[in-house]
């Protein structure tokens, strides 16, 4: 049978005849491509939660991939806590711009002026105010039946045990016992009203493949991965950045520090750590060597043991 | 500005971590043979772990590992369900990379009740570990996995015979129960297969090879991992390329996106949809990076064809060649083997969703032709099948699915059933062959027309009259037969238009002599 070969002088026909080599980064990448598509085909309303993290730029420039030519055929939904860095909301208003992308930002608006901040109420509540309900809310003025999340199954251990399709009951619940068999790559998006499925494109993804992909594809991504000298104070033994703004504890004082963050969450909980990786390179290098995980400076994670799975049943992310 | 050398040993680090390929492997035996002990090990001896996380382990209030040793079963039994029960309950993944290989393991539970979940971690493997407890020999739920292993056609299993350490390391413990799984293997047959003596909670012969067990000279687990092959012949296979959205920003553009599931695709090369069975060619792999010359399995790509035609979500594109099994099998009836994984049992007549590759069809059960079972994998009767059940049933479609066998095929070959009401996933499907239903009318499989007024004049007949016919048009005379059966089985009738090997062209100058000359032909219209 004649196969059509193109009549191009310059490619060898080796070239012609093989496909690129399947190393894990594009594996992985061909996997989460597959997962956004099947979403986008099956959902009425998808949405993607952008969390303005290095896991939401790679997720970003997926969903840019996934559907080229054509553009991002769902909104981005930001959950703002009112808590995140000003560099985060400034990079998040011009790369939506730049990329064109629909973007809605949801705040719960009664808490934040009821003035609800960790300190006084505790991380867990603080979370469960600003950050679950918010984007419970959040997902049900928009009617979204489907939401992407960066999540990675190597961040936590609840997490390992999610599914890449997460089933979420009619008020936004986890229930880890009792979750949808997921076979090869075929994944059940049958829902009743109400309900809705947490959709992981990046479930595969280490820090590490995350790091490497953001080199070599050349994603932007929020000048406080990198490190420089910043004003923090030194709380409970975490690098907490200041700002004008920042409310200082009795016995206080701010020193300049060398520092980056590895995870990027709201102020007064994430913590920076000391380093002096301040290009991609460096933090590759740097990644390698460590010995401890990036979920360690959120403080949200370790209120006890479990915690995190607590929050997932509750409906965070 | 880093240093000239710092920058070439950035790149050849960069460049090895790159470079590796992606193993994914499952955990399956029996509950407490030491699954999630041996993942933890192999996470620990490869410094895979992060001192916080084994930290938190360590001081967990949990363990069974006694001895002051640190229990490293809780490093993948990640629910607090788990950890007070002492048990996996659903599959955990875990990732860890070497300087050879990066790894995806999915540890899966052993308790009889969760086998959906051992099912889940399972299916996407390339290689399972079976865990066998040393102290105890094979077990029933060690062949219940062993058999799920080799129905999802994981191409590799290992049996690591765990718990050396109780039985003294004892040399003709592990080979009496090395003789038993090698007649199991056979019995269901798996073509590569390893049996490995280890201590998960001891560390024998999963990282480092074992000081105790100096008679055992083969690989360690994590040799095996690093050096097994990985299937590169789903290359060599037909091109399979189901059609998961199509891609039109504007007029000027109209894309077919999808992951190849077997084969390779090439620009400018032919390609034949399904069911419609128009032909085209592939003018442009399309993607973000820039358009591709060729695409192999796994790549998701968006492919512009060079017609316009009728294809969308659920659809397929194959290539036309001459090859027997070039086309996938067309059926709206065929057999599978199912794992059932709910607790309303699978029955006889009922109607179920049905979502292979990107396509959903409503699938009744027709029959059930037999149920293994486990232990003795005899075939037996059954009206139903309970939960955990594994049986060979067949299917009738409302729809026709194009479909491979799963042994040739993993993609096209698999399917899961949906209850319609209560939207759960029932069951997991194999599909192994095209069944025949019982009636379909009798029309010839392909009918040539003088000319293409005249086919297309028929075409319009025959669907007034409620058959499905099409044109095939642009098909080189060695390739119509491929195509004709592609649509016999669908169900649809082909029309040429010229004459064409075994068919006998019609001619008249008016739709009367038209319906004559079909009536001559036992087609009434
Ligand atoms: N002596 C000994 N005990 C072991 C070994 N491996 C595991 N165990 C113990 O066996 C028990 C069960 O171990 P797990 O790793 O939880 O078993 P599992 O196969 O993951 O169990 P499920 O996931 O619930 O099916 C624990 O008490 C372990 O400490 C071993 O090599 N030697
Ligand atoms: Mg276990």
């Amino acid at each position: 049978m004649s196969t059509l070969l193109p009549t191009d002088a310059t490619s060898s026909v080796a070239e012609l005849l093989t496909p690129r080599k399947m190393d894990h980064l594009r594996a992985l990448e061909a996997e989460s491509i597959f997962i956004l598509r099947e979403a986008v085909a099956e959902f009425a309303r998808p949405v993607m939660l952008y969390s303005i993290g290095k896991d939401s730029s790679v997720m970003l420039r997926l969903a840019q991939k996934a559907f080229y030519p054509g553009k991002i055929p769902f909104p981005l939904l930001h959950i703002d806590t009112s808590y995140k860095f000003p560099e985060m909301i400034s990079f998040r208003d011009n790369y939506a711009k730049e990329i064109g992308a629909d973007l809605i930002v949801h705040r719960n608006e009664k808490a934040i002026a009821d003035g609800a901040n960790p300190h006084d109420l505790g991380t867990q509540n603080c979370c469960g105010l600003l950050k679950t309900r918010a984007l419970l809310d959040g997902l049900e003025a928009g009617g979204f039946d489907a939401a992407f999340g960066g999540a990675r199954r190597d961040e936590e251990k609840s997490r390992a045990k999610e599914r890449v399709y997460s089933f979420r009951d009619g008020n936004g619940q986890w229930d880890p016992k009792n979750q949808r068999p997921e076979l090869w790559q075929i994944y059940n998006s049958r829902l009743r009203k109400g309900e809705s499925i947490r959709v992981f494109p990046l479930s595969n993804w280490t820090e590490l493949d995350i790091w490497l992909y953001l080199y070599t594809e050349q994603i932007p991504i929020v000048p406080l991965y990198f490190a420089r000298e910043r004003e923090a104070v030194i709380r409970a033994g975490q690098i907490t950045l200041t700002y004008p703004e920042t409310r200082l504890l009795p016995g206080e004082k701010i020193e300049t520090v060398m520092c980056r963050m590895r995870s990027l969450g709201c102020m007064p909980c994430t913590g920076a750590i000391r380093s002096e990786a301040d290009t991609l390179e460096k933090i590759i290098a740097e990644l390698i060597s460590f010995r401890r995980s990036e979920r360690e400076n959120r403080a949200i994670d370790h209120d006890e043991e479990g915690s995190m799975e607590t929050k997932k049943r509750e409906g965070y992310f | 500005m880093a240093t000239a050398s710092a920058v070439t040993d950035f790149r050849a680090f960069l460049d090895s971590h790159l470079d590796r390929e992606l193993l994914r492997f499952t955990t399956a035996g029996s509950v407490d043979d030491g699954k999630s002990t041996l993942i933890g090990r192999l996470l620990h001896d490869t410094k895979s772990v992060y001192e916080d996380q084994l930290a938190s382990v360590a001081k967990s209030r949990v363990n069974r590992a006694g001895s002051g040793r640190v229990d490293l079963s809780l490093l993948t039994d990640g629910l607090r369900a788990e950890r007070e029960q002492g048990i996996t309950i659903d599959v955990a993944y875990r990732y860890f990379a070497t300087a050879k290989r990066k790894f995806i393991i999915a540890d899966t539970p052993g308790h009889e009740q969760y086998t959906r979940n051992m099912a889940t971690g399972a299916s996407t493997a390339d290689v399972a570990i079976v865990l066998v407890d040393g102290s105890k020999g094979i077990l029933p739920q060690s062949r219940r996995h062993s058999f799920i292993a080799s129905l999802l056609g994981i191409p590799h299993v290992v049996a690591a015979v765990n718990k050396m350490d109780l039985v003294g390391y004892d040399e003709a413990k592990f080979r009496a129960i090395e003789a038993d799984f090698r007649t199991l293997a056979k019995r269901l047959g798996l073509r590569s297969v390893q049996i490995i003596p280890v201590s998960a909670l001891e560390g024998d012969n999963v990282v480092t090879a074992s000081a105790n067990m100096p008679w055992y000279t083969g690989p360690t687990l994590l040799d095996y991992l690093e050096t097994v092959p990985l299937r590169e012949h789903v290359a060599d296979q037909p091109l399979r390329f189901p059609v998961q959205l199509v891609v039109r920003p504007d007029r000027t553009f109209r894309g077919f996106a999808g992951q190849v599931a077997s084969g390779i695709v090439r620009a400018g090369q032919h390609v034949v949809a399904l069911p419609s069975g128009r032909r085209t060619q592939v003018k442009r792999i399309v993607t973000w990076d820039g358009d591709l010359k060729a695409a192999g399995p796994g790549e998701s790509v968006t492919l512009e064809l060079a017609d316009e035609i009728d294809l969308s979500r659920g659809e397929m594109l194959i290539s036309p060649d001459a090859h027997s099994n070039s086309v996938p099998t067309v059926s709206t009836a065929f057999g599978a083997k199912v794992v059932w994984m709910h607790e309303e049992p699978l029955e006889v007549g009922k109607t179920y969703l049905l979502k292979q590759t990107s396509r959903v069809v409503r699938a009744e059960v027709k029959r059930i032709s037999y149920r293994v079972d486990v232990n003795s994998l005899e075939h037996l009767d059954a009206t139903e099948l309970k939960m955990n059940d594994i049986a060979e049933v067949e299917f009738e479609t409302n729809l026709p699915l194009f479909f491979d066998a799963y042994r040739e095929n993993r993609v096209t070959g698999a399917a899961i059933l949906i209850d319609p009401l209560s939207n759960a996933t029932v069951g997991a499907l194999m599909i192994d062959r095209a069944v025949s239903t019982a009636t379909r009318s009798d029309l010839p499989a392909l009918l040539a027309a003088a000319h293409i007024d005249l086919a297309e004049r028929l075409r319009e007949m025959l669907a007034a009259a409620g058959h499905r016919a099409v044109v095939l048009h642009g098909f080189s005379p060695e390739e119509v037969p491929v195509a004709v059966r592609a649509l016999q089985l669908a169900g649809v009738l082909a029309i040429v238009a010229g004459a064409v090997e075994g068919a006998t062209v019609l001619n008249a100058s008016d739709d009367a002599g038209l319906i004559a000359a079909l009536a001559e032909m036992g087609v009434t219209v």
